[in-house]
């Protein structure tokens, strides 16, 4: 378990870290990139799951079934769609010989 | 079994650290494509850990749930079409902010149902909060801490606005709903929901644990993403979408605190501030405050003091907008959100190659925020084939739109508005915009005399130099190339 500061600092520099990703972004990754993040807080699946597997009623199970449901549509979907828009960005005109 | 814990642990890091480098991969148009793969990889991890977890119970559940989710996610993301892509980012993202609602309510009905039944909390995940049960009226077995119980409230309501917001989004861009729901007093409205999610929170947070307040606090903060989302336009659900991706991770983020889960921690939250970064970026690229996208909806602003155009609009034919492109020395393309409904980019790519046979230089201008997300178009025309170096940013084009002698607008009609920069009554004042009037010839396709998606008039349809070919994207697009074709015959 995390303790109140050290919470705080992890807070602080995650935050960070987000802001320094998206900084020098180019316009055309916009989209990418928000469908990217989009992935990224599927992980929000892990907490379904810990919530789901320490219900004990019938209620706080079907809240947790739902929630796990919900986190893991947000994985599959947030990646299939990221992959499906990154594929097209094949090195310039998508020449065969060029290395990206 | 001492080193399983630490084993987990190590998998959570892991994955903390591949969504970190993954999205920075993503952040470059060279690297991009293996980010989603190692982000992807992280994500594996994190869930088999999760999967490991001692004392864990329902494992069959999870599992059932797991699989349906994905599969069904899965399946839907798959078929779906690439001009749909918007919308699904929203269903997907409100997909994650209803989860974290959801485990903010499982744990404040499991914080409800301990302290009744006085059953001492055995989760493993937080020993230590046993001893805390300062500010709570509810006897010693109080299982969250103040801080967790305030952050765990405060991810439910994000979470909460994400998901009905989200949806309102998904179901706007699908064409479902209205364009826009305004009513007298929306903004009171409004505020007055907010207030009372907010009292009905802080209730919650300081220990009036009850499950009427719970199903209350829900209810409300499901609304406000509802009436937030409704009176916000098309032009502007880019933004908002992406607020709402930042939204969800701060949810995800608070929510990882709650369960001691530092890996949703570090993921939730570079995601809500990248995300906050990315809406920021998008606002600024339509020069629009995020207030101003929120509160001040398009049309509402527009008043009754709008700038008359006169004149009328002129049409073409296909054949006479052909042979125009096909004798002109530049020609630019300028596409929009029509281009993408109608499925048209690629036959504009045949279209545009065409006339490069025959010598023209073609240049594709777009706009940052054409379509519906920021690079919308530029993943559109990837997807038909267009070579990178044929497309141009606006500051990168608008110079030489003077020294163009044709530009075929399609589908685009906001984002080439004159207006933004002579009305200052019209609402989208001061956006900048696509310079497309100064060239020589402007030939706008388009499906009929109607107005953009900002319901606002279009003064660029009215101007002695622009023809409109009316039609729909990807019929026109059609003609366009068998016209051009039958010049050679």
């Amino acid at each position: 378990m995390i303790d109140g500061f050290v919470a705080l600092y992890i807070f602080m520099l995650a935050a960070f870290t987000g802001h320094e990703i998206i900084a020098r972004v180019p316009v055309i990754l916009h989209t990418p990139l928000m469908s990217g993040s989009n992935f990224v807080h599927g992980i929000v699946l892990v907490g379904a799951m810990i919530a789901l597997g320490h219900a004990s009623t019938p209620f706080e199970t079907g809240l947790g079934f739902v929630a796990v449901l919900l986190g893991a549509g947000n994985v599959a979907g947030g990646y299939v769609v990221t992959e499906r828009m990154l594929e097209m960005f094949k090195p310039s005109a998508g020449k065969p010989g060029d290395k990206a | 079994m001492s080193w399983l814990p630490t084993l987990v642990d190590a998998c959570y890091f892991l994955a903390a650290l591949l969504f970190i480098l993954g999205l920075k991969r993503m952040s470059s148009p060279r690297t991009a494509r293996g980010g989603i793969v190692w982000a992807g990889v992280g994500m594996l991890l994190a869930v088999l850990a999760t999967f490991a977890l001692p004392d864990m119970h329902n494992r069959g559940l999870i599992l059932a749930a797991v699989l349906i989710g994905v599969a069904a996610a899965w399946w839907s993301g798959r078929r779906v079409a690439m001009t749909a892509m918007p919308q699904m980012v929203a269903l997907y993202n409100g997909m994650g902010g209803g989860a974290a609602a959801g485990i903010g309510a499982a744990e404040l009905v499991a914080h409800v149902q301990r302290a009744a039944t006085m059953v001492p909390d055995t989760s493993p995940l937080r020993p230590e909060s046993w001893a805390i049960d300062a500010l709570h009226q509810v006897p010693a077995v109080a299982p969250l801490s103040p801080v967790a119980l305030l952050l765990g409230v405060l991810g439910a309501l994000i979470g909460a606005v994400s998901f009905s917001g989200s949806l309102v989004a998904f179901a706007k861009l699908q064409g479902w709903m209205d364009r826009r729901f305004v009513f007298p007093g929306q903004r009171i409205v409004n505020l007055l929901v907010l207030l009372l999610a907010l009292l009905h929170g802080a209730m919650l947070a300081t220990g009036h644990l009850e499950l009427p307040v719970i199903a209350a606090f829900f209810v409300l903060s499901l609304l406000f993403g509802l009436l937030m989302t409704l009176p916000i336009g098309g032009a502007d659900m880019p933004v908002v979408i992406s607020l709402y991706n930042a939204f969800t991770g701060l949810a995800v983020a608070f929510e990882g605190y709650v369960l001691g889960n530092e890996a949703m921690i570090i993921a939730g939250m570079v995601v809500g501030a990248a995300g906050t970064l990315l809406t920021q970026l998008m606002a600024k690229a339509m020069n629009r405050s995020l207030g101003n996208v929120l509160f001040g909806s398009f049309g509402a602003a527009a008043g009754g003091a709008a700038q008359e155009i006169a004149g009328a609009q002129k049409p073409i034919e296909a054949a006479d907008a052909a042979v125009m492109m096909a004798y002109a020395e530049r020609v630019a393309i300028v596409p929009g959100y029509g281009m993408a409904v109608a499925q048209a980019q690629h036959k504009v790519w045949e279209f545009a190659k065409l006339l490069i046979e025959r010598g023209v230089k073609v240049k594709f201008a777009i706009h940052p925020v054409a379509g519906r997300m920021p690079g919308h178009m530029n993943v559109l025309l990837a997807e038909a084939g267009v070579p990178y170096d044929l497309i141009e940013d606006m500051d990168d084009i608008n110079p030489e739109f003077p020294n163009t002698d044709v530009v075929l607008v399609i589908g685009a009609n906001d984002v080439v508005n004159p207006m933004a920069k002579t009305d200052p009554s019209s609402p989208i004042y001061g956006m900048p915009i696509l310079d497309v009037a100064a060239a020589k010839h402007v030939i706008v396709v388009k499906r009929g005399k109607g107005t953009g998606f900002a319901g606002i008039e279009n003064a660029l349809f009215y101007a002695d130099n622009t023809r409109m070919l009316y039609g729909d994207g990807q019929a026109a697009a059609g003609q366009l190339v068998s016209e051009l074709k039958s010049l050679d015959v």
